[in-house]
C-alpha cells in the first residue's frame, strides 16, 4: 500500500517535471477575432495569418527556446461575446498576450478585462479611441481613421482644391471617420461644404450625391465607409455623371472594391498600406522586402489573395514576437514594457515607433496614396 | 426639378427593391396566414447562386434561370422538412421555423458559397439613361419591369386561376378546403416554391444594383416586410404600391430634408397608416366568424 502511494507520487512529480521541462513547455498567444459575422472579411485573414506565423514560428524551433500555441476564438465581431472570450483567455487559458478584436466596438469591449489583469493587448482595429487616451497595456497596429483624414486632405491640398463634399455610412467606421475628419479638416485647410450619410444596407445614394452636386463650390467628394456602400456610391457618382475627384477610405483596399465598382472605380483615389501594391514598389523602398515577403507566403498557405487586414495581424504578431526576444521572457510585464519599446519595427503598415505616450507608433507616411487606374491600384507620387 | 425627378428615379430604384421582396411574402401568406421570414434568404439565394453559376463559367440568362429553379426547390424543401413536420402547429409556431430556417440558410450560404460581396453584370450594361437632367439606370427599369410582371402574374393567379383559389380557400380554412378536395399539402408546397421563386427572382434582377453576400437577406426582408405591411399583407397591389411608396419616401426624405432622417420617416409613416388603417392601404379586414 505504501509502496503504491510512493509509486504514483514519484509518477506525478516526474509528470510535472516532463510538463514544466523547458522542451514541452509553451507560450499562449490568446486571440479573438471576428472570423464569422458581417466582419468576417477582417477576421477571416487576420486568423489565418496568425495561424500561418505560429506555425512558422514553431517550425523554426519557437520564441525563446519554447513553442507557441494560438488559443483562438471566433467572437464574430460581437462585443458582448468578445468580453466572454477575454475573460476566458486570462481565467481559463492563462495566456501571456492577446492579439485581436477586429472591430473598434469588440476591443473596446475587452480593454477593461486585459487592464485589469494586467495582459498585453494588440488591438487590430481601427478608430483612434483605442490608443487615445494611452492605456497602459492596450496596443495596436493599423492605421487610424484619423490618419487616413488628414492623408486625403493632403493629397486633395496638393491638388490645390479645397472644398470637399463628405458622404458617409451610418455604421460604426464610417460614423467614426466622419467625426475624424470633421475634425482635422480645419488644421489641414479643408472646408466640409456638405456632410451627407447613408445606412448600411441602402441601393442607391443618389439623393445625397445630388445635394453634393449642388452644394456651392464642391471640389472633391470624399466616401468615409466600408463594405457595399462605397461600391454603389462610386457607381451612383458616375450614374450622375460627377466629375469630381472621388476619394474612399483605406476601409475598401481590396480588389473586390475594383469588382463591385467596375469601370466606375477609374480615377478613385484611396490611402492605403504598402501592402496593395507589394510588387509596384521600387527596389530602393525599405518596406518592400516585408510586404513581398508576407504576401507570397500568405498566399501559399492559403490560396487567396493578400489583404490589409492580415498584415494587421502579421504587424501585430511579429511586433510580440520580437518583444517576448527582447524581453527573454514571455512573462507579461516584461513583455509589454519591450512592445512599448518598439523602434524602427518595418511592417506592413509602416514603420513603428512606439512610446510611453505613443501605442500605435505610425505616422502619415505610413499611408501611400493609391489611384485606381485600369482596374488595378497605382501609386501616386 | 431635375432634382425632384432625381430623387423620384432613386426613389422607383429602391422601392422596386423592396416591391419585389413584398410580392414573395403574399403567396405563403396567403396560403397559411404564415410570415416567411426566410423570404429575404430566397432573394439572397437568387443573387448568389446566379453569381457562383456565372463565374464557373454559365451564361447569364442560364445562371439565373437556375437560381430561380433551384431557390424554388429549396423552398419546396423548406417546406417538406420543416413546415409539413410541424402539422397542425399554430401559425406562430411556424413563423418562428421560418425564423430558424432563415438563419440556417444564411449559415449554409455562408459555408457554401463565401463570405463576399459579390456582383454580377447588369442585363443591359451601366450607362444612365439621361432624362430631363436626371438618370436612371437601364437595370432599374429591369427592375420595375420585373416587379410589374410577377405583380400581374400574382394577380391573375389568385383571381382568375383554380389553383389560386384553392390556395386562398387553404388559408381561410384548412378543414374545409380538404373536405371540398383541396389537396392541402400540395398547395402548401406549391405556395412555397412559388415563394421561393419570387424571390430568388428579386435576387436576379436587384443584384446588379444592390449587390449581395450571404447575409444581404436580412436586410431585405425586413424592408420588403415593411413595406408588405404599408400595402396590405397578402395583396400583390398592397404590395407593389407598398415598395415603391416606401423607395420614395426615403429618397425624398433624403434629398430635401436630411439622410439622417431617411428610414426614420419611412417607418413614421408606415406607423402613422398602420394606425390608422390595421390593415394596410388595401388589405382585407380579417374576418373572424364563431
Amino acid at each position: 500500500m505504501k509502496k503504491s502511494i510512493l509509486l504514483s507520487w514519484t509518477a506525478a512529480a516526474a509528470l510535472a517535471v516532463g510538463l514544466a521541462g523547458p522542451a514541452d513547455a509553451e507560450i499562449k498567444i490568446g486571440s479573438t477575432l471576428a472570423v464569422t459575422g458581417g466582419a468576417s472579411f477582417l477576421g477571416d485573414p487576420e486568423a489565418r495569418t496568425l495561424k500561418m506565423l505560429v506555425d512558422e514560428v514553431n517550425a523554426a524551433g519557437g520564441v525563446n527556446g519554447e513553442k507557441l500555441e494560438l488559443v483562438q476564438y471566433d467572437d464574430g465581431g460581437d462585443p458582448n461575446k468578445a468580453r466572454t472570450f477575454a475573460t476566458r483567455l486570462v481565467e481559463d487559458d492563462e495566456v501571456v498576450a492577446v492579439i485581436g478584436g477586429s472591430t473598434t466596438g469588440a476591443t473596446m469591449a475587452m480593454i477593461p478585462v486585459f487592464e485589469e489583469a494586467k495582459i498585453p493587448f494588440i488591438s487590430l482595429a481601427g478608430a483612434v479611441v483605442i490608443i487615445d487616451p494611452v492605456k497602459k497595456w492596450v496596443f495596436k497596429t493599423p492605421h487610424t481613421d484619423r490618419m487616413a483624414c488628414g492623408k486625403i486632405f493632403e493629397d486633395i491640398r496638393k491638388r490645390g482644391l479645397s472644398k470637399v463634399g463628405l458622404i458617409s455610412g451610418s455604421g460604426g467606421f464610417g460614423k467614426s471617420m466622419r467625426q475624424q475628419c470633421l475634425d482635422v479638416a480645419g488644421s489641414a485647410g479643408v472646408e466640409i461644404v456638405a456632410d451627407e450619410t447613408y445606412g448600411p444596407d441602402d441601393a442607391d445614394m443618389t439623393p445625397q450625391l445630388t445635394k453634393i452636386k449642388n452644394a456651392a463650390g464642391v471640389q472633391a467628394i470624399l466616401n468615409a465607409d466600408f463594405g457595399q456602400g462605397p461600391a454603389i456610391v462610386t457607381r451612383n457618382v458616375r450614374q450622375l455623371g460627377i466629375a469630381l475627384p472621388l476619394y474612399q477610405s483605406h476601409g475598401v483596399a481590396s480588389k473586390s472594391f475594383i469588382e463591385l465598382a467596375g469601370e466606375a472605380a477609374e480615377g478613385v483615389r484611396l490611402p492605403a498600406s504598402a501592402l496593395l501594391v507589394a510588387d509596384k514598389l521600387p527596389d530602393s523602398d525599405p518596406q518592400k522586402a516585408v510586404v513581398v515577403g508576407y504576401k507570397a507566403a500568405y498566399e501559399k498557405a492559403t490560396g487567396e489573395p493578400v489583404s490589409t487586414f492580415g498584415g494587421h495581424a502579421y504587424d501585430a504578431f511579429q511586433m510580440l514576437v520580437a518583444a517576448m526576444k527582447k524581453a527573454g521572457s514571455s512573462e507579461p510585464a516584461a513583455v509589454r514594457d519591450a512592445i512599448e519599446q518598439t523602434r524602427g519595427f518595418m511592417g506592413t503598415a509602416g514603420v513603428v515607433n512606439m512610446s510611453a505616450t505613443d501605442h500605435l507608433g505610425l505616422d502619415l507616411t505610413a499611408f501611400r496614396m493609391l489611384e485606381i487606374r485600369k482596374g488595378d491600384w497605382t501609386l501616386v507620387e | 426639378m431635375s432634382e425632384l425627378l432625381q430623387f423620384t428615379f432613386s426613389g422607383l430604384t429602391v422601392g422596386a427593391v423592396y416591391a419585389l421582396v413584398a410580392l414573395g411574402f403574399t403567396i405563403i401568406y396567403n396560403a397559411s396566414g404564415v410570415v416567411n421570414f426566410a423570404q429575404g434568404e430566397f432573394v439572397m439565394l437568387g443573387g448568389m447562386i446566379t453569381v457562383f453559376a456565372h463565374a464557373a463559367g454559365a451564361p447569364l440568362p442560364a445562371a439565373a434561370a437556375l437560381a430561380v429553379v433551384a431557390t424554388a426547390a429549396i423552398g419546396i424543401l423548406l417546406n417538406k422538412l420543416a413546415i409539413e413536420r410541424a402539422r397542425g402547429a399554430s401559425v406562430v409556431t411556424l413563423i418562428i421555423i421560418t425564423i430558424g430556417a432563415s438563419i440556417f440558410l444564411r449559415g449554409a450560404a455562408q459555408l457554401g458559397f463565401d463570405k463576399q460581396l459579390h456582383r454580377f453584370p447588369s442585363f443591359s450594361g451601366d450607362d444612365p439613361i439621361a432624362i430631363a437632367g436626371a438618370t436612371i439606370l437601364p437595370q432599374s427599369l429591369w427592375m420595375l419591369f420585373g416587379a410589374a410582371v410577377v405583380f400581374a402574374a400574382l394577380y391573375l393567379f389568385f383571381t382568375r386561376s383554380l389553383t389560386g383559389k384553392a390556395v386562398l380557400a387553404t388559408a381561410n380554412n384548412k378543414l374545409a378546403a380538404q373536405l371540398v378536395g383541396i389537396d392541402t399539402d400540395f398547395v402548401m408546397a406549391l405556395s412555397f416554391g412559388l415563394s421561393a421563386a419570387i424571390g430568388a427572382l428579386a435576387g436576379v434582377l436587384a443584384t446588379p444594383i444592390t449587390l449581395t453576400s450571404y447575409d444581404a437577406g436580412t436586410a431585405l426582408a425586413l424592408k420588403g416586410f415593411a413595406a408588405a405591411m404599408l400595402g396590405g399583407m397578402g395583396n400583390p397591389f398592397g404590395a407593389l404600391v407598398g415598395g415603391l411608396l416606401v423607395g420614395l419616401i426615403e429618397a425624398t426624405t433624403a434629398g430635401y430634408l436630411s439622410s439622417d432622417y431617411k428610414d426614420a420617416a419611412a417607418f413614421v409613416v408606415i406607423l402613422a397608416v398602420l394606425f390608422a388603417m390595421p390593415q394596410g392601404l388595401f388589405g382585407k379586414s380579417a374576418q373572424e366568424r364563431v
